[in-house]
């Protein structure tokens, strides 16, 4: 397992899913990406996409500067 | 249930159109998946999640797909969906919406996206007679032609006010199951949602797009003259849809939030423009573009220190910055409400 980070930040959805996706698409199951963004509509969104494809969301945090944190491992 | 062996790939808007096409497929037995195309021009979304407001964070798109179970691919589409922008070959609806290239575009990177996924057809959910420019009896083949999907597009929602295409030949789907809506009510669109045990759903079908809103449109003409061509970068459009926009003179345009939400987005903008931050009292970040002096700088903090707390205030100051990051302080004393001009609102 690695773990990647995805930086989304300033980016307003569909964009933070759409790049979660490209990214994905590079990595193996088991490997783990932690997006940050900053729009709090990937709050849902990414959680969303990864129910539709069968990702595991590991955690989701809202920081106080507004910075969303969403872990994901990839199956 | 059991599925046919064959795929089909539906174009998911986040509407209640394309929902209720993609379910009368996948009721047959047929395996869909979804295809969202971002333009940069997407309604949803972006508005939403710049205000905070909590109960439009969803992506439409997703949370159709998630409803009827099927997979869904959000497509970057920004760059190549700029010649369909900028010169459309059957020209501008009411603004500056290219419909009807618009659909010819998605069916065609749909057909795209169908063959290398080894899909057999594609759905969408287009009603004849719904919209005036890309949804009528005369324009239905056109974007069959210009897409290239031909008769493997299938729109279950009027196929039977169309002659059968290829999955109805095929036996691939059953025409008997499929539809006559036609006309711009969209009561047989609720009957139908209703009937599927649909109960939620997002209303405005269409109407998910900034190129058919005026304000919107007149923005990008005055981005256009302004640059002396017609071309876009998605930090543009994005910055058409915020924030109340001025241009006081020629080579002077300015941004200035409406918000804290609006506040938070442009504050993301400020390494890349000149820009003024009210310091003195509470209000907003002002971004300027255009070949920006001095006496512009002054000029704007004026007319930006009448969008703050301190517009009655004899004195107002803010930070001025510009791209390269070097800030200084200024003061200025705010413009009259009529010194605000009407026709600098674009």
């Amino acid at each position: 397992m690695t773990l990647y980070q995805l930086d989304a930040r300033n980016l307003l959805c569909p964009m933070p899913v759409i790049n979660t996706q490209k990214r994905v698409a590079t990595l193996s199951p088991g490997d783990e990406l932690e997006i940050c963004c900053t729009d709090p509509g990937a709050l849902s969104d990414i959680p969303a996409w990864c129910k539709l494809e069968g990702h595991e969301v590991v955690s989701l945090a809202e920081a106080e500067n507004g910075e969303c944190l969403i872990h994901i491992r990839v199956h | 249930m059991v599925y046919s062996n064959k795929k089909a790939v539906a174009l998911i808007s986040g509407g209640l159109d394309s929902m209720l096409a993609a379910q009368l497929v996948k009721d047959q037995g047929i395996y869909v998946e979804g295809l969202n195309f971002f333009t940069g021009f997407c309604v949803e979304g972006h508005t939403h999640a710049i205000r905070k407001n909590k109960k439009g964070r969803r992506n439409n798109a997703l949370w159709v797909a998630e409803k009827l179970g099927i997979r869904l691919h959000i497509i970057d589409v920004i760059e190549e969906y700029k010649s369909v922008v900028i010169n459309p070959r059957h020209g501008y609806g009411a603004h500056l919406n290219p419909c009807l290239d618009c659909k010819s575009f998605m069916v065609g990177k749909a057909k795209q996206w169908m063959e290398q996924n080894n899909f057999d057809f594609i759905v969408t959910g287009e009603v004849l007679g719904q919209r005036p420019m890309s949804q009528r009896r005369a324009t239905f083949p056109i974007v069959q032609k210009e897409s290239g999907a031909n008769n493997l597009l299938l729109r279950p929602l009027s196929a039977k006010t169309q002659s059968p295409s290829k999955p109805e030949l095929e036996g691939w789907v059953d025409r008997e199951k499929l539809l006559s809506f036609s006309g711009r009510s969209r009561k047989p669109q609720i009957s139908l949602a209703n009937k599927l045990n649909i109960k939620e759903f997002s209303q405005p079908a269409g109407g998910c797009c900034f190129l058919t809103d005026s304000s919107y449109s007149s923005k990008m003409r005055d981005l256009w003259q302004s640059r002396g061509e017609k071309d876009y970068d998605l930090d543009d459009i994005m910055l058409l849809k915020v924030g109340r926009h001025l241009r006081p003179n020629e080579h002077l345009k300015m941004i200035i939030s409406r918000d804290k939400g609006e506040t938070n987005y442009l504050m993301g903008y400020r390494k890349k423009f000149h820009h003024l931050l009210m310091v003195s009292h509470k209000g907003p970040i002002t971004l300027l573009q255009g070949n920006v002096s001095k006496i512009d700088f002054s000029f704007a903090a004026k007319i930006a220190a009448r969008f703050g707390q301190g517009k009655d205030a004899k004195a107002v100051s803010f930070v001025a910055a510009n791209a390269d990051g070097l800030e200084k302080h200024i003061t200025v004393s705010p413009f009259k409400a009529a010194q605000i001009k009407e026709e600098w609102y674009l």
